[in-house]
């Protein structure tokens, strides 16, 4: 009797430590991602010079000059775009959703909405490829721009905005509506000015997980942005993000070259960190 | 909790309201007379979900009838040659590399999500930093996890490009979709079952195996076929470590395309537009139809 129950309670303690470690994995993953881009990241940055590195405007892997200041640039630009395009279409999608939006229609327009999500970047990018760079062709005589990659990262991260700025809406009390309507003010008004200010944080957070989604986008933007290293000095020009200057030259790269697009890396890991951090700020605000 | 995500909301008072008195769309026109600003409002709200609403259509409708006319058997044949283009081999490959990185990253986010949950005790310290990673992984974009599989499987372990990293990086890649998901759902189990398992004997580790697994499982399920979703539809994450050779794998430490990578490479070659379509479709529809499986295993769970 004893002996089982000794085992019975060896188990436990055994499989409780198991799922421990389990636990610790994803501590440990972001540890060697981390550890391995930072130990190429450092020496990498101390031969090209940090700020040569960061505020450079010429990348000429041929001739040994890197840098990434038009990528910076090209990667806020076009994400600004994206922010301009997505975020007022998404939120007043999200009203919609939350406070206009039929019982019978809700039931077909909120799977699409979340089926827009589901849609591979990939896919978005040849749609894009094939329709939008077309069309921005005949209309401006070039495809391949800046606006292309925003109307496209617009539309891409539009199902994140729509998802947190609707259950961000959501979240408001009905009093609110409810008061507004009372004072006499009409559906639309007590929608946006009493219930809207008061979801501010949540849609604002949303916003800010879009702008992640954005910026680390990659394989849609490599095709229908241009991808010239420099900076874009109007909307029809091409323009290169830090993601797609890793995914363009990554499979030929060696030695500094190869070091400068992991370097690039590191610093679009950079920015994801911060945006992270100020999301994970602005949902405990909101909450 | 689940089911009032999905349901559409209950009818607010004001709704109540308006079913006894009821307007006519001519006087809810008639009434905006006075509310310019109400009526502007209101424009931009329905033209803002109409374009949402007809963007997502029309890429759908697009892909389906490009789609549709490029579709030919021999896109299906068993051999890849630049003759047929087949995906045949793209999709046997995606299917591996789905089954194994299910197999590496779903008992490792299970059991985390079990610890996180129902051994960790409130206030631990390695919560809050396991739930921190967590965030930060999910964060992350494909393209840098892409770059560290290439770092540590090529480079370091010197797997060369192979199905095996690349089934490594995603398995880290989905791993805080999964612990998320089975940390909801374990969640929504009611304390009553625990307690009951306990107060009739059993152990922890009985009570979590028998009682609180089996009743989690719709929404366990639920996250896991989404991270499949995740998996067939990358390409930033793979092409750096699963790598582009185009034909079957003779092991897994060959490389291997998977789909989605397959028809980057169709247009980056530039020469397979209309082979692109048909591979554009299948992987939608693939895709799509996961995603679609995921919310009826949701909504399961939301009824039961």
């Amino acid at each position: 009797m004893k002996q089982t129950g000794h085992s019975i309670i060896d188990k436990e303690i055994f499989m409780k430590y198991v799922f421990l470690i389990c636990a610790c994995t994803s501590i440990l993953a972001v540890l060697l991602i981390c550890l391995f881009l930072f130990v190429i990241f450092i020496p990498a940055i101390g031969k090209i010079g940090p700020l040569k590195f960061l505020t450079g405007t010429t990348w000429k892997p041929s001739s040994n000059i890197y840098g990434i200041l038009p990528m910076i640039i090209g990667s806020i630009y076009v994400t600004a775009g994206a922010i301009i395009i997505g975020v007022p279409i998404g939120v007043l999608s999200a009203i919609f959703l939350a406070k206009f939006c039929p019982r019978e229609v809700y039931r077909f327009v909120k799977p699409a909405v979340e089926l827009m999500a589901g849609i591979p970047s990939i896919i978005y990018g040849f749609f894009c490829l094939v329709v939008v760079v077309p069309l921005l062709k005949d209309l401006l005589g070039n495809g391949k721009t800046m606006l292309t990659a925003s109307i496209l990262l617009g539309i891409m991260i539009l199902p994140t905005i729509i998802g947190v700025s609707e259950s961000a809406i959501r979240a408001v009390p009905d009093s609110y509506y409810e008061g507004a309507l009372a004072l006499g003010a009409t559906h639309e008004r007590s929608v946006f000015f009493a219930v809207l200010p008061a979801a501010k944080s949540g849609i604002f957070a949303g916003v800010v997980l879009g702008i992640g989604r954005a910026i680390g986008e990659t394989m849609a933007v490599v095709m229908v942005a241009g991808n010239q290293p420099i900076i874009p000095e109007s909307l029809v020009q091409g323009v290169r993000t830090m993601t797609a200057n890793i995914v363009l030259e990554m499979g030929y790269a060696t030695d500094l070259h190869r070091e400068a697009l992991i370097a690039t890396g590191v610093v679009l890991f950079v920015f994801i960190l911060i945006i992270n951090l100020s999301f994970s700020a602005l949902k405990r605000r909101s909450e | 909790m689940e089911a009032a995500k999905n349901m559409p909301p209950m009818p607010s008072a004001a709704e109540e309201i308006k079913a006894i008195n009821k307007q006519t769309v001519k006087q809810k026109l008639w009434a905006y007379r006075k509310q310019p600003l109400s009526f502007l409002l209101l424009l931009l709200v329905l033209l803002s979900i109409s374009i949402t609403v007809l963007v997502l259509l029309f890429l759908i409708g697009y892909i389906v009838v490009k789609g549709v006319v490029n579709l030919s058997p021999s896109l299906f044949e068993w051999e890849y040659n630049s003759e047929n283009v087949s995906m045949m081999p793209a999709i046997i490959n995606t299917v591996m590399v789905v089954a194994l990185t299910l197999v590496i990253a779903v008992p490792i986010g299970i059991a985390s999500a079990i610890y996180l949950v129902e051994y960790a005790k409130r206030g631990n310290k390695i919560v809050g930093i396991v739930d921190v990673t967590t965030e930060t992984l999910s964060g992350i974009p494909s393209i840098v996890y892409g770059l560290f599989g290439y770092l540590l499987f090529k480079e370091t372990l010197e797997f060369g490009y192979s199905i095996m990293g690349g089934v490594l990086t995603l398995a880290i890649m989905i791993l805080p979709l999964i612990m998320r998901t089975t940390q909801e759902a374990l969640k929504s189990v009611p304390d009553s079952y625990r307690e009951g398992s306990f107060g009739l004997g059993a152990g922890k580790l009985r009570t979590v195996f028998k009682i609180i697994l089996p009743s989690a499982v719709p929404g366990i399920l639920a996250g896991i076929i989404l991270a499949i979703g995740r998996i067939v539809g990358e390409t930033a994450a793979l092409i750096y470590t699963a790598g582009t050779v185009a034909g079957l794998p003779g092991g897994l430490f060959d490389s291997g395309r998977t789909l989605a990578i397959h028809m980057y490479a169709l247009l980056s070659e530039g020469l397979y537009t209309n082979q692109a379509y048909a591979t554009a479709l299948v992987l939608m529809v693939i895709v799509l139809g996961i995603n679609a499986l995921s919310g009826l295993v949701a909504k399961k769970v939301g009824t039961k």
